[in-house]
């Protein structure tokens, strides 16, 4: 399938940034991202074409605005609603929890 | 192109703080349920950011440098030989190893998303997950090569791989001149990341001390 995900060939991204001092995570964030999508995986519900499906299923304009480990936590979170392991409902209503603790 | 303004204009100064409170959520459900393990998830934190890394590739490369039966063998079944050194696991189950030569240069691209041999080079940098890499190595890969300072000769054929979720690569760089009788330490140090990418070459001796 074609999509937002498929760049190969197309103009217009400007040149490449070669930072080689560039961290391999840029914040915690990203590494509870990283560790959950992987220690996920061994659950066992999906293979890494169903994985790699989640993330390229994301709305192409919010596919090129966001950074590459949102794309991740898009997948993740896709995959483990669509599986029944979580609701959308218990997501957001976790989320509105520890928004309301951190105030 | 539509997200355009998305792109550029988009206050991104409320975002990471809405992000760690998503990603918090995500974890505190998945813990609940007994999915996921937090001493797990460190464990794999740990092990991807300071264990595994591209240090193991230049292990790769050097013993190729030193030893021909086995640089024979990495490049016949790429994935066995690197896993006679004990460089197995995730993200690199079927990994093939292209060489350079003087008439060859191979480089490496996962233009659909970030396809990359973890086992030897670790998590990728950003740029290879970036668009601007993964868009313009399959169709200017000189022009690529340029922002990494990289220029080849014409005489010299560029071929570009592009990975998938079951096929990675790694480049063999070119052993660089000046290095005759040393040791498989030494050679290891002159191999980076970049060279075993396709977008760097490895250091010759006197430029060791560089970055």
């Amino acid at each position: 399938m074609n999509g937002a995900h498929d760049l190969g060939g197309m103009d217009g991204f400007g040149p490449v940034d070669p930072d080689p001092d560039q961290p391999v995570f840029h914040a915690e964030w990203e590494r509870r991202v990283f560790a959950m999508t992987v220690a996920s995986g061994f659950l066992g519900r999906w293979n890494i074409d169903m994985s790699r499906h989640a993330r390229e299923r994301m709305d192409p304009v919010e596919y090129l605005s966001t950074s590459y480990y949102e794309h991740w936590l898009h997948g993740l979170e896709t995959l483990l609603v669509e599986q029944g392991l979580i609701t959308s409902d218990e997501l957001a209503a976790r989320k509105a929890k520890l928004s309301a603790e951190a105030r | 192109m539509p997200g355009d303004d998305h792109l550029h204009n988009h206050d991104h100064s409320d975002v990471p703080s809405d992000l760690a409170l998503r990603v918090k959520a995500l974890e505190s459900l998945l813990v609940e349920k007994g999915l996921v393990d937090p001493e797990a998830l460190n464990v794999l934190i740990d092990t991807y950011e300071t264990k595994v890394g591209p240090r193991n590739g230049a292990k790769v490369v050097a013993r190729a440098w030193s030893d021909p039966a086995y640089k024979a063998r990495l490049l016949s079944k790429g994935g066995k030989a690197i896993a006679e050194l004990g460089f197995t696991g995730r993200q690199g189950e079927d990994m093939i190893v292209v060489e350079n030569t003087d008439t060859t240069h191979n480089m490496v691209v996962c233009t659909l998303c970030s396809c990359y041999p973890w086992p030897v080079l670790g998590l990728p940098p950003v740029w290879y997950k970036a668009a601007p890499y993964r868009s313009r190595a399959v169709r200017d890969p000189r022009g690529v090569l340029a922002d990494f300072g990289v220029t080849l000769p014409d005489s010299v054929e560029v071929r570009v791989w592009d990975s998938t979720a079951e096929l990675r690569y790694l480049v063999l760089p070119q052993r660089p001149p000046g290095t005759d009788g040393m040791s498989e330490n030494e050679l290891a140090a002159l191999v980076t990341r970049d060279s075993m990418i396709g977008t760097g070459l490895a250091k010759t001796p006197s430029t060791k001390g560089s970055t």
